[in-house]
């Protein structure tokens, strides 16, 4: 009797996952990654031509239009801020005590000597909203089993034009992502290195951004702690935030 | 006239004194002559190189195009009205669009400027042909020498571009730079990269879309066009005209300390002058001169350095200042740069009639002030005591 439902149980697992769409997979990933609100902090690691650079931050992070993020260290850049309203990004330079709208030529600035670029803050994290997906294929990814998406783009105003994603069977988390231009053109990629269960959910801890057009072993992202849902004052999403 | 004749012959008969001021107030004469030969020869060059490289005959920018501030670039692009493109058509025209890029020299990241501009135009005189270039494997691009060594590329090369279409979209290809220009205008130079008008278009998706229309010098009256501002030639070279203001201010200081140390000369010749001549001021008194006619003599004898210092800078300034308009002064490439406005190798300084003919009264005017200024005390002398050569 066991083994009968063992059997049944396992069918239909195994149904499900054979009839499961490019764009449930996309969905179901995005609500993996996304929360009302989550506080994280992490390290940056900027693996530069000529050095390697090390980032501590704090972010406050309220849907996918709000973040306020602090730096707190290294000792050079601890008590910047960057705040983003949809949008718009302000940067809080200590040093020069001075507000900046970060826009226009700025954004395509890379962030703190990283492979992130100012604009590359402000998308959309909801690739369900953005893109349309189709199952390309299986792949083994970090040992874990994956299904390869192509994502093709729905709406008009959106970045990368396609992606590719690796998205883990059992955990529905993104493994690997490369972002392609208009014209076909391999722009960035980034891939996982750990994933670790924090706060009840299964968490990317380690991840390399890359920008393949730019030299270097691109930027790593390590989290260090994470917390999901907690309540988070409204006021840190102002600008007033920024100079405290 | 008697008195200028006899101021005249003072003057030459005090010899060497005469001529040293006059030699000392004639330096300072040239000096800013030169000078300011020098700043509006600079003007007139770099709006002369703006016109060419740059301006044409005007410009319109599309109504949200700001040069001074890069928010506004993102949006600041239209359709090219109806009226203008016959214009375009006609050659009186040509269209820019501007987009916003990153480069990847050598897999660093730099900030530039997409230009799009029709190959054919012939309204600015920089080499856009190249860019024709149909057996060229790639999009051709052209850029200036300081891009070309900001970038760190040579012609032949190609270097990755990334920018965003019109719906903010990532695009990226490869350049093929097929010419670096030599351009003393860095304003059609640093951070840019120009491409053919209907490929930037193309990839942007903007077709039939530009960021500003230069027009042709020949084009007269140019007519409104909608969604477009014009921009004449005044407004476009009131920058230059500015910077060139500023730094002729800062030159003021300078003409100051010149012009100074002449007139102290002649201010202390004067003094000298009442004093030594006292037997002579009564004498003159005596005879019949008012003192009024006696503080016009030696006024006129102190302005009279003016006049022979112009026959001085005449004689010596005249043939450097020729020399030097024709020769040129030879920049420094890092003198060049550090200017914000075109300035080529050589620097050709202009004199105008204004400027030789004003300078000249300026210095008159001043040097009869300084002269008056001590010769009041003679209002105050009596013939009798002023006979005896005593003091008072």
């Amino acid at each position: 009797m066991k083994k009968l439902i063992l059997i049944v149980f396992l069918g239909t697992f195994a149904i499900q996952g054979a009839n499961i769409t490019g764009n449930e997979i996309l969905k179901r990933a995005d609500e993996n990654m996304t929360s009302e609100t989550k506080i994280v902090i992490a390290s940056m690691i900027v693996h530069g031509r000529r050095a390697v650079r090390k980032f501590k931050f704090k972010s406050w992070i309220m849907g996918t239009e709000k973040s306020f993020t602090e730096f707190l260290a290294p000792p050079r850049e601890r008590g910047t801020k960057m705040l983003k309203i949809k949008k718009q990004l302000w940067l809080y330079s200590p040093s020069a005590d001075r507000v900046i709208l970060i826009a226009g030529h700025m954004l395509r600035q890379s962030m703190m000597g990283s492979d992130l670029s100012y604009e590359d803050t402000l998308e959309d994290p909801k690739l369900h909203n953005l893109y349309n997906a189709e199952i390309i294929g299986e792949e083994t990814y970090l040992d874990r089993p994956c299904w390869v998406l192509k994502l093709t783009a729905k709406v008009k105003d959106v970045a990368y034009f396609s992606r590719k994603v690796w998205v883990d069977k059992e955990h529905f988390l993104i493994l690997k992502e490369e972002m392609y231009a208009r014209s076909g053109r391999l722009l960035k990629i980034a891939y996982v290195k750990e994933v670790k269960r924090l706060s009840g959910r299964w968490v990317a801890t380690r991840a390399i951004f890359k920008d393949v057009l730019k030299k270097g072993k691109g930027t790593e992202f390590i989290i260090e702690d994470i917390k999901f849902d907690v309540k988070i004052p409204p006021h840190i999403f102002s600008k007033a935030a920024l100079r405290k | 006239m008697v008195l200028l004749k006899l101021a005249y012959k003072n003057l030459v008969r005090a010899g060497l004194r005469t001529w040293l001021n006059a030699l000392a107030l004639s330096f300072g004469l040239v000096a800013i002559i030169g000078l300011q030969g020098l700043y509006i020869g600079m003007g007139e060059q770099a709006a002369s190189v703006a016109k060419d490289a740059e301006y044409g005959g005007g410009q319109y920018w599309h109504k949200l195009y700001d040069p001074y501030d890069p928010l506004t670039l993102q949006d600041a692009h239209g359709k090219i009205p109806q009226n203008i493109s016959k214009l375009i058509s006609e050659g009186k025209a040509t269209p820019i669009l501007i987009v916003q890029a990153t480069a990847y020299p050598q897999g660093r990241t730099v900030p530039v400027l997409l230009k799009g501009i029709i190959p054919e135009q012939k309204i600015l005189k920089f080499p856009t042909g190249v860019l024709k270039s149909e057996d060229v494997d790639g999009i051709p691009a052209l850029i200036g020498e300081r891009m070309a060594a900001e970038l760190g590329v040579k012609e032949g090369d190609y270097l990755t571009v990334r920018w965003r279409d019109v719906n903010g979209t990532f695009d990226a290809t490869d350049v093929k730079i097929v010419k670096i220009m030599s351009t003393t205008d860095q304003n059609i130079d640093n951070g840019q990269i120009w491409v053919p008008l209907k490929v930037l278009q193309r990839l942007t998706g903007m077709e039939e879309e530009a960021t500003i229309i230069v027009v042709s010098p020949d084009l007269k009256n140019p007519p409104p066009a909608p969604g477009f501002e014009f921009k004449n030639l005044k407004f476009l070279l009131k920058t230059i005209e500015a910077l060139v203001k500023v730094k002729t201010q800062g030159t003021f200081v300078i003409y100051i300390i010149l012009l100074s140390i002449a007139l102290i000369s002649i201010f202390d010749s004067q003094v000298f002058s009442i004093f030594k001549r006292k037997k002579e001021i009564g004498t003159l008194m005596a005879l019949g001169f008012t003192r009024l006619q006696v503080i016009i003599l030696f006024t006129l004898e102190g302005a009279l350095h003016a006049f022979f210092a112009v026959i001085l800078s005449a004689l010596y300034g005249a043939p450097l200042l020729i020399y030097a308009a024709k020769v040129g002064y030879a920049l420094p490439k890092s003198a060049t740069e550090s200017f914000a406005i075109a300035l080529g190798e050589r620097l050709y300084p202009r004199y105008g009639t204004g400027l030789i003919v004003g300078t000249a009264i300026l210095v008159f005017i001043v040097t009869t002030i300084v002269s008056y200024l001590p010769v009041r005390k003679i209002a105050k002398m009596k013939p009798t005591e002023a006979l005896r050569g005593g003091i008072q």
